[in-house]
């Protein structure tokens, strides 16, 4: 073991020193639903500065295992060592205490509250006093810029994410848990987490790395602990395997490329957006300036940019849920838009996936078949003369259930009972089985396994070959360079011109995601005069 | 030993449905040590309070007399509630339904008007119940105002709007200066089910709304976007519904009902317009809709039961001499319960066993 390993941009080795023990031990560990075994005699080690994966598809059994780790779950049968003793976690507060931090990968802050006072709530001892400098300290240290005084609902997921990042980091952890930490940060910032993890591992401590991408996890982790169906299936040193050999210890299978026929034919643009410009009813929103694109039909667009840097604005705006200034800021297929509804926009062909799945594309405590209605009741099957037809709901939600194999207990549970994959895998059926002529879809595989990231891909790819035009907004560039013809970025409310995707730098879009080299406004209007 | 809240996967409908249930049990103990704290004998209290009405015909009938406002003025109320609208302010818009109604009872009295005037009193009423709630909503929708504030002062309103008129320019100058007006006329006067008993043409218009809301919440759109706009704003505005039209909506709707239920219980039951002629049915239906879980045929259940309050309360007053308040008392602590119970819905009790000293802690 030397120094210089464990600091170079590659993984370190994991120390396992002689007469040493694991940092964190489980044995045996099982933990049972009722019939349902959701982790079957787990054994795990994790030691002093290793970055240890946790790999596997949803419903493998990874969440149910960390939220073991945390104390947030007790186990049926087994036993966790800590230092080589045996410990029983009877809560967060309890699994804190010893030096176990978790960030989620779904947040838990309250809304209402600022940054800080979330911050401060998520700390044992909270002295609110003083929790500013030390979230814009740490913040600062660890390159993850954060307001401490702004409301956390006016907040994109990736600055939530952040937040739940710094929360940890400030509980000083020996062992950090990250569950999809990086799904939302842009390659520079991921590169900038991953430094550092790498600091925090030579500090001495461990992190348990929860991810769905295997390139993270080959760059990052020592060693990888892949889970299926609940079971320990292999462990391995990531580092020595392809991803496509990771990946199919996960699925079981081989998991097809997405793959587009290459024999493209671009039709007319379905989507023009010419000079939009909109300011935004949130004080802290971002000003959309002079926003123009096409998407012809055939077509994926791809929109990169750093999280809260005016995608939600420019989904609202295409959307309609919030209505542009001028109704030909926005044309589709020929038809100035800006001033319809949402509803008149989905009548003449649009479909819209936003990003948050529970609240926004569903209501979380409606059945799947109520859920349907939303954008199902402009057309004219399920909504007859004002009544509706459950029968027709409760058929597409079949159908919905058997083209994108959403997977669920019952026939029609709630949306919050699906798993996070599944219940993308249900909007994303509901709208692109509409069948689409333009598509607004915005962070499509967020936190969704690699076999379900891969069928929704591939539906998109195919609704652009049946002649559709599709905008994808993402913040993870590996899926927006395989998914798309050409690729956009905004930031701050400004859109760069379009790259054709073939033969976009990646190192230019990171760039162009921070900012640099986008026109600003006195250049767009140099260009117009 | 102690006691942790599990959060659900799914809503329980077992305990959705069972809530209520529990909540009166919870009502009938407390209820029980009350009457054992006032000196009462507890079981022959609830007895006399809640049982013996039901063996009693004229009781029996009192209290589809008393649970027909309640379920017209709850069965609005549950639309506004379940979109996320807090209208409070039902009482008042029952009272302001009773006056503009009556006034009609009024003008008409003694010049012989025809058998419209009935119906065309149940329109006025129902117009100027919800032309009453409206304000509260449109302050809301344009200004931010809370609309719970705006539409519960409104009632002290509505009133002492009654309180004027009856005591100045419509009091009956035959009335030996009662703060009253004159008595209905025959064709102002809901005709009664059963000749001899008070059971009224109301009942069946209360039952033919709860069949209405039951279809309109169940089968339409705009019931789907009713519950969708409360539960899930966002999802609501994604799905293209207007949450502020919806809002107006609710509210006229409520505010429709409740005046409704106020001209049918002046022209049914009072016969005349007088301070007072609400024992504060707009408020006992919020606690209604509640028990009634925002729904329909809930709604009907538990207005008798409520109803059954007010005749037990009264049956209470004259034989166990305990003051009529003692209803209210009642009232409150079943909203309490039934709103705690149904925190069970979303969430299970679960009992942890208090962890040993952990083991090999240093």
């Amino acid at each position: 073991m030397d120094d210089a390993v464990a600091v170079a941009p590659g993984p370190g080795r994991p120390v396992q020193p002689e007469g040493q023990v694991p940092l964190l031990e489980a044995v045996g560990i099982v933990k049972r639903y009722g019939d349902f075994t959701a982790n079957d005699n787990i054994n795990l080690q994790i030691w002093p500065t290793e970055v240890h994966a946790l790999l596997g598809e949803n419903g493998a059994g990874k969440s149910t295992l960390v939220k073991m780790i945390y104390g947030l779950l007790q186990p049926t049968a087994g036993e966790f060592k800590w230092q080589g003793e045996p410990i029983v976690l009877t809560g967060p507060a309890s699994a804190r205490a010893r030096g176990i931090g978790m960030v989620f990968q779904h947040f838990s802050l309250f809304e209402q509250l600022t940054v800080a006072e979330n911050v401060a709530l998520g700390l044992d001892t909270a002295p609110l006093a003083g929790i500013d400098e030390r979230v814009a300290e740490v913040s600062r240290a660890y390159g993850l810029p954060l307001d401490p005084k702004r409301e956390v609902w006016r907040l994109s997921v990736g600055e939530r994410q952040r937040i739940e990042i710094v929360r940890c980091l400030l509980q000083n952890p020996k062992l950090l848990i990250l569950d999809e930490p990086t799904s939302v940060l842009t390659p520079q910032e991921v590169e900038q987490l991953f430094r550092t993890l790498r600091v925090l591992r030579t500090e001495g401590r461990a992190i348990l790395y929860i991810s769905h991408k295997l390139d993270e996890v080959r760059a990052l982790c020592d060693t990888a602990t892949i889970l299926r169906g609940g079971k320990v299936v292999g462990t391995c040193d990531p580092r020595a395997e392809s991803s496509q050999s990771i990946a199919r210890m996960m699925v079981g299978t081989d998991i097809g490329e997405v793959r587009s026929d290459g024999s493209k034919k671009l039709g007319a643009p379905r989507l023009v957006v010419r000079d939009l410009s909109l300011m935004p009813d949130d004080p802290h929103g971002i000003r959309l300036e002079g926003i123009s694109f096409e998407v012809p039909a055939g077509e994926v667009l791809g929109l990169a940019g750093v999280a809260g840097n005016g995608q939600d604005e420019l989904f609202a705006a295409l959307s309609g849920e919030v209505r542009s200034d001028r109704a030909d800021m926005i044309t589709i297929d020929g038809r100035a838009a800006g001033r319809l509804t949402i509803t008149d926009r989905r009548r003449i062909g649009v479909a819209f996936v936003p990003e948050e799945r529970l609240g926004h594309a569903t209501a979380p405590r409606f059945k799947l078949s109520d859920n349907t209605l939303i954008s199902g009741h402009v057309a004219g099957s399920m909504v007859r003369g004002g009544f509706i037809d459950r029968g027709q709901m409760v058929a597409f939600v079949d159908h919905i259930t058997k083209s994108y194999d959403v997977r669920k207990g019952k026939p029609d549970p709630e949306a919050a009972s699906l798993s996070g994959g599944n219940l993308q895998k249900y909007v994303v059926g509901r709208e692109i089985l509409r069948e689409p002529k333009l598509l607004i879809i915005s962070q499509p595989t967020w936190g969704v396994d690699a076999g379900a990231a891969a069928a929704i891909r591939q539906a998109i790819i195919d609704l652009a070959s049946r002649g559709a035009a599709v905008l994808v907004m993402s913040q993870d560039l590996d899926e927006l360079y395989e998914i798309c013809d050409r690729l956009v970025v905004i930031c701050a409310g400004r859109l760069s011109a379009p790259r054709v995707t073939r033969h976009a730098d990646r190192g230019e879009i990171g760039m162009l995601m921070a900012g640099v080299g986008i026109k600003g406004k006195e250049d767009a209007h140099a260009a117009r005069a | 030993m102690r006691l942790a809240l599990e959060r659900r996967a799914e809503r329980s409908i077992a305990i959705a449905l069972l809530s209520p249930v529990i909540a009166i049990a919870l009502t009938l103990v407390t209820g029980a040590i009350l009457f054992a704290l006032l000196g009462k004998p507890p079981l022959e209290a609830l007895r006399i309070y809640f049982f013996d009405p039901l063996t009693d015909p004229w009781a029996l009938q009192e209290i589809a007399v008393k649970a027909t406002p309640l379920v017209l003025i709850a069965i609005g109320l549950s639309m506004c509630y379940l979109a996320n609208a807090w209208n409070i302010g039902a009482e008042g818009q029952f009272l302001i339904g009773a006056i503009t109604g009556g006034w009609l009872a009024v003008v008409t009295h003694g010049t012989g008007a025809g058998y419209w005037v009935l119906p065309a009193m149940m329109l006025l009423g129902a117009l100027g119940g919800a032309l009453y709630a409206l304000i509260p909503a449109f302050f809301k929708v344009r200004f931010g105002a809370s609309e719970i504030l705006s539409s519960l002062m409104l009632v002290y309103v509505a009133e002492l709007l009654l309180d004027y008129l009856v005591r100045g320019p419509w009091r009956d100058p035959k009335g030996f200066n009662f703060p009253t007006t004159a008595e209905f006329d025959d064709v102002a006067t809901m005709p009664v089910l059963i000749e001899g008993s008070r059971l009224h043409l109301g009942a069946i218009i209360a039952l033919l709304v709860v069949a209405a809301a039951a279809i309109v919440l169940g089968r339409t759109l705009k019931g789907f976007e009713i519950r969708l706009v409360g539960a899930a704003p966002r999802a609501a505005r994604f799905a293209g519904f207007d949450d502020k039209a919806l809002t107006l909506f609710t509210f006229a709707v409520s505010g429709a009902l409740a005046g409704l239920a106020g001209i049918i219980e002046v022209s049914a039951t009072v016969h005349h317009l007088q301070p007072g002629i609400s024992p504060g049915y707009g408020f006992t239906a919020i606690i209604v809709a509640f028990l009634g879980r925002l729904n329909p045929v809930g709604i009907l259940i538990a207005a008798m039961f409520l109803a059954l309050t007010f005749i037990g309360g009264e049956s209470a007053q004259i034989s166990l001499k305990v003051p009529l308040d003692l209803t209210k008392v009642f009232q409150g602590m079943l909203l309490f319960y039934v709103l705690a119970c149904d925190t069970l819905i979303l969430y299970r009790i679960r009992v942890m066993q208090t962890q040993k000293a952990v083991h090999g802690a240093r």
